[in-house]
């Protein structure tokens, strides 16, 4: 245990940003340190109040970039009303960015993507969990953690293919009587997010 | 002329022989309403407690149902602010935490109630911020305010008038959304130039604490100098980015987001650390009214108490007298 733990140490060390990394993965995740230069100027000019709590203080902190790759794909899912995964491991997820659909698998590169309306898959084992998201991004990091964050999702099984259709051929009618630069913008984001739903329930 | 000086001198023995003790007088004064009390009895007047005692058990029951108000609201908004927590979490686990960057123009997002009544988050977040724009003030820096909220307007008004940039008020109108927010967060980012957006709020700890916070958005040229230079964003050069057609577009709209998103966390976080603070505040005010109101009952029964004590004894008094 210690062995690997040195070996940690040692992957590490090379790497420029080691502020807020643990000292062992066996260790309790510690108590996310503060910026300590922001509380000491604070200190200083500020002596009589309290220096106020950061963002980084609320969060559980990562682990560092473990030496092998892990089995499993660590997945944050959220959405403004709802953390729909939080901290899941799962196989495999799809994301639909807007380059392509993009499989994220462990130790995948450490990416940024932009998302597009389209189908997003959980997989887990045998089982897929397949959503629609309308647009958001995702963040891939080089510890086999994914975070994905969208506006909206749906579960792909609460759409219905009656409106979905009668939407797309809305929009597409919109588009065609189009007069100004905004409403054509509109409504060919109507008719984009229309097919993107269309080709998620038939394909 | 004898005869009207000496009337006139009459009178004026009569009245003082009319209103032989003060507190009767007094009395008449104040309460018009209890003017036949006949003459000789020295009752003490218990009016102007009972009115006291009305009011207080009528503040009472507006502080109460003002409680029971907050107490609903508090945990509609509470779920929802807790849902929403997952939201800015993938932005600080990426763009890290900076609260200590140096940058030259600094906007305060202070964020603030609408109402009274909420005990000190207002002026918290309002001391937070005044003591941000400080530790960022310098000689070739510039720090400016967007207030969310008309509480925390009038308290900076005074002084920093002319460093505010913008203030919105009346957000808590309609429920919270994400959609209203990020329409907002677009106004303020294109209204307002700046390197580091300072978000200030209270976080929602439980009823009875809130923890004054500040979280720090980058605007995506500093994001891109920061992660050149290395430091604190050092990482963020590993990172391959797909999708746009430049970094620094990519970047754009990324930092956009993450400020939409922090920013719905936050106000979120705001309303329900004023709903808690107002809960427990309007609690003390009503546990306060009580008391004033088991003084005040005290009271009033005491000297109730004391006028029957002594007309008895002046009717014992007297028919001992006769007696004897």
């Amino acid at each position: 245990m210690f062995r690997q733990a040195a070996a940690r140490i040692l992957s590490r060390s090379s790497r420029a940003a080691a502020a807020r990394a643990r000292p062992f993965s066996t260790d309790l995740p510690a108590a996310a340190s503060p910026d300590e230069t922001f509380v000491e100027a604070w200190k200083k000019v500020i002596p009589n109040i309290e220096p106020p709590k950061t963002p980084l203080s609320f969060m559980t902190p990562r682990p560092a970039t473990p030496s092998s790759i892990p089995s499993k794909l660590t997945v944050n899912f959220v959405l403004p009303y709802a953390s729909e995964l939080s901290t899941k491991e799962v196989d495999m997820v799809i994301i639909p960015a807007s380059t392509g659909q993009m499989g994220v698998l462990p130790g995948h590169v450490a990416t940024i993507a932009e998302l597009k309306p389209g189908v997003m898959s959980v997989h887990e084992g045998d089982k897929v969990v397949k959503y629609f998201v309308s647009s958001g991004f995702a963040f891939v990091h080089s510890n086999s953690y994914a975070d994905i964050i969208a506006v909206e999702a749906v579960p792909i099984d609460q759409l219905d293919p009656a409106l979905v259709q009668k939407g797309l051929a809305d929009f597409t009618q919109k588009l065609n009587s189009a007069s100004t630069d905004l409403e054509k913008a509109e409504a060919q984001i109507g008719v984009d997010v229309h097919s993107a739903l269309n080709s998620a329930l038939t394909g | 002329m004898a005869m009207a000086a000496l009337r006139r001198e009459g009178k004026r023995v009569s009245t003082l022989i009319a209103s032989p003790n003060p507190v009767n007088s007094l009395r008449s004064s104040l309460a018009p309403s209890e003017e036949q009390v006949s003459f000789g009895v020295r009752s003490i007047s218990t009016q102007i407690v009972r009115n006291r005692m009305k009011s207080v058990k009528n503040i009472q029951k507006i502080t109460k149902a003002m409680k029971m108000v907050a107490a609903s609201k508090l945990r509609a908004i509470q779920v929802r602010a807790e849902n929403s927590r997952g939201l800015w979490q993938p932005f600080t686990a990426l763009l890290g935490d900076t609260p200590s960057i140096d940058v030259k123009k600094n906007v305060i997002v202070t964020i603030s109630s609408d109402k009274g009544l909420c005990g000190g988050i207002n002026s918290t977040s309002v001391k937070m911020s005044r003591a941000i724009h400080k530790l960022n003030s310098g000689p070739d820096k510039e720090g400016k305010y967007v207030i969310l909220g008309e509480k925390a307007k009038a308290q900076l008004i005074r002084d920093s008038k002319k460093d505010i940039e913008i203030s919105i008020t009346e957000l808590q109108k309609n429920p919270l959304n994400y959609t209203q927010v990020s329409v907002m967060a677009d106004d303020i980012l294109k209204n307002v130039e700046f390197d580091a957006l300072r978000i200030v709020y209270n976080k929602f700890q439980s009823v009875v604490s809130f923890l004054p916070t500040t979280a720090t958005i980058l605007s995506p040229e500093v994001v891109e100098k920061e992660a050149e230079a290395g430091g604190k964003l050092g990482d963020l050069d590993s990172y391959e980015i797909e999708g746009g057609e430049t970094k620094s577009e990519v970047l754009q709209n990324l930092t956009e987001f993450q400020f939409s998103c922090v920013l719905f966390n936050a106000v979120l976080e705001n309303a329900t650390s004023e709903q808690g603070a107002r809960m427990s505040a309007m609690d003390s005010s009503s546990r306060n009214a009580g008391d004033m109101l088991d003084r005040l009952t005290l009271t009033y029964n005491r000297t109730r108490q004391a006028s029957i004590t002594t007309e008895l004894i002046e009717i014992i008094s007297g028919a001992s007298a006769l007696e004897g």
